[in-house]
């Protein structure tokens, strides 16, 4: 089976602020906002209208953080499973 | 309608209008000092209407209605047609105010610079502001703090101040008795008596100013305070605000701006110790 595949929006279209530590996102397509805390908006940034299964967008996010064991998979599948049940993502 | 009044609160012209003469003549004469709105135009329309036809003659029983209406309000007794004028005036603009980002807040202002009191409902935002406003600050409003998203000032929206159950003996001994309206007893809020703002409130009801400190009071604990960060502010005024979602982008633009803005939690056991707290944490945002 091939893995998932998962895009974000253009980030025109997701606009960012950063706020102690916090970065607040208003996601102009569906009009809502969301608070979220890293590695949310590096995931976004690394999706943004380029998909990407898990093992390219970890290679993707290596510039950002330092992955040392295969936990960093499941890390990064988890929190896809939260933007996407947050509109932020979806499979590509 | 039969009877009819125009309002001018801040820059917002409410036209009110009534089946009858009661709640229209109590209006105006709370109102009394407030400048003539221009004639024809207004902003909101809040209708007191009798509830069935019939209604209007035995047990009169009111409901509210306006261009934006919420479907199930419940009818209220004509003596409260006073608060039912007020309570269409709030949903109006709740429900239909596009020009600013609406904060669910009171705020006073001194030297051109606003503070903002927001909270729950019973926090006491609307007599610290009242008596702020009578103690050396002009009071902007007690309800409704308008947020320009252009500019990043705040309008005042300076309606009658909503008085509830202690807040009334509270301000009976800091303003004339001829600022008050009549004494309402068993509304769905309690006693509630309405005080007019002050002269100087209502000369410069449409003079904004820049916000420099938030506060989210909260009555009941020992006097303290704790510095609240850009993220949870953020959090708290999306949750009062009541038009941040309609107002997509740039209300999202001018509330992240609003939150570089000062901001505190305080707990206060009683008003003194909260003017005290407010002006202590003003000279230190100064």
């Amino acid at each position: 089976m091939a893995a998932l595949r998962y895009i974000a929006d253009a980030e025109d279209d997701v606009r960012a602020v950063a706020l102690d530590g916090l970065t607040l996102l208003y996601h102009a397509p569906s009009g809502t906002t969301h608070i979220v805390a890293s590695p949310a908006p590096e995931i976004l940034a690394a999706l943004s209208e380029k998909p990407a299964d898990i093992a390219e967008l970890l290679a993707r996010l290596a510039t950002h953080f330092d992955f040392e064991d295969d936990a960093a998979a499941e890390a990064i599948g988890a929190r896809l499973v939260e933007l996407e049940a947050a509109g932020l993502v979806r499979r590509a | 309608m039969r009877y009819s009044l125009a309002l001018k609160i801040g820059s917002v012209v409410f036209r009110v209008g009534s089946a009858w003469r009661a709640p229209i003549d109590a209006l105006g004469a709370l109102y009394t000092g407030y400048p003539a709105a221009a004639d024809g135009i207004c902003d909101f329309t809040v209708r007191l209407e009798p509830e069935k036809p019939w209604r209007r003659w035995l047990r009169p029983s009111l409901s509210i209605q306006g261009d934006y209406i919420l479907p199930d309000a419940a009818p209220m007794a004509l003596a409260h047609g006073l608060l039912a004028a007020e309570m269409g005036m709030n949903l109006q603009m709740a429900l239909g105010q596009k020009n600013w980002l609406l904060l669910h807040a009171a705020s006073v202002e001194k030297d051109g610079r606003a503070l903002i009191l927001t909270g729950e409902s019973g926090a006491g935002k609307s007599t610290l502001a009242a008596l702020l406003g009578e103690r050396g600050w002009r009071l902007m409003g007690d309800e409704f703090a308008l947020l320009d998203p252009e500019s990043g000032a705040l309008h005042p929206f300076p309606r009658a101040i909503s008085l509830k159950n202690g807040a009334i003996r509270v301000m009976e001994g800091e303003a004339a008795p001829d600022r008050f309206g009549p004494r309402l007893d068993g509304t769905p809020k309690g006693a509630i008596r309405h005080l007019r703002p002050n002269a100087d409130a209502l000369a410069r009801m449409e003079e904004p100013a820049a916000p420099a400190l938030i506060l989210f009071p909260r009555f009941g604990e020992a006097a303290a305070a704790r510095a609240v960060g850009q993220a949870e502010t953020f959090m708290r005024l999306t949750q009062a605000s009541t038009n941040y979602v309609a107002l997509g982008r740039p209300g999202f633009d001018a509330l992240t701006r609003l939150v570089a803005t000062p901001a505190a939690a305080i707990d206060y056991p009683d008003t003194a110790a909260a003017i005290e707290l407010v002006e202590t944490l003003w000279s230190e945002a100064a």
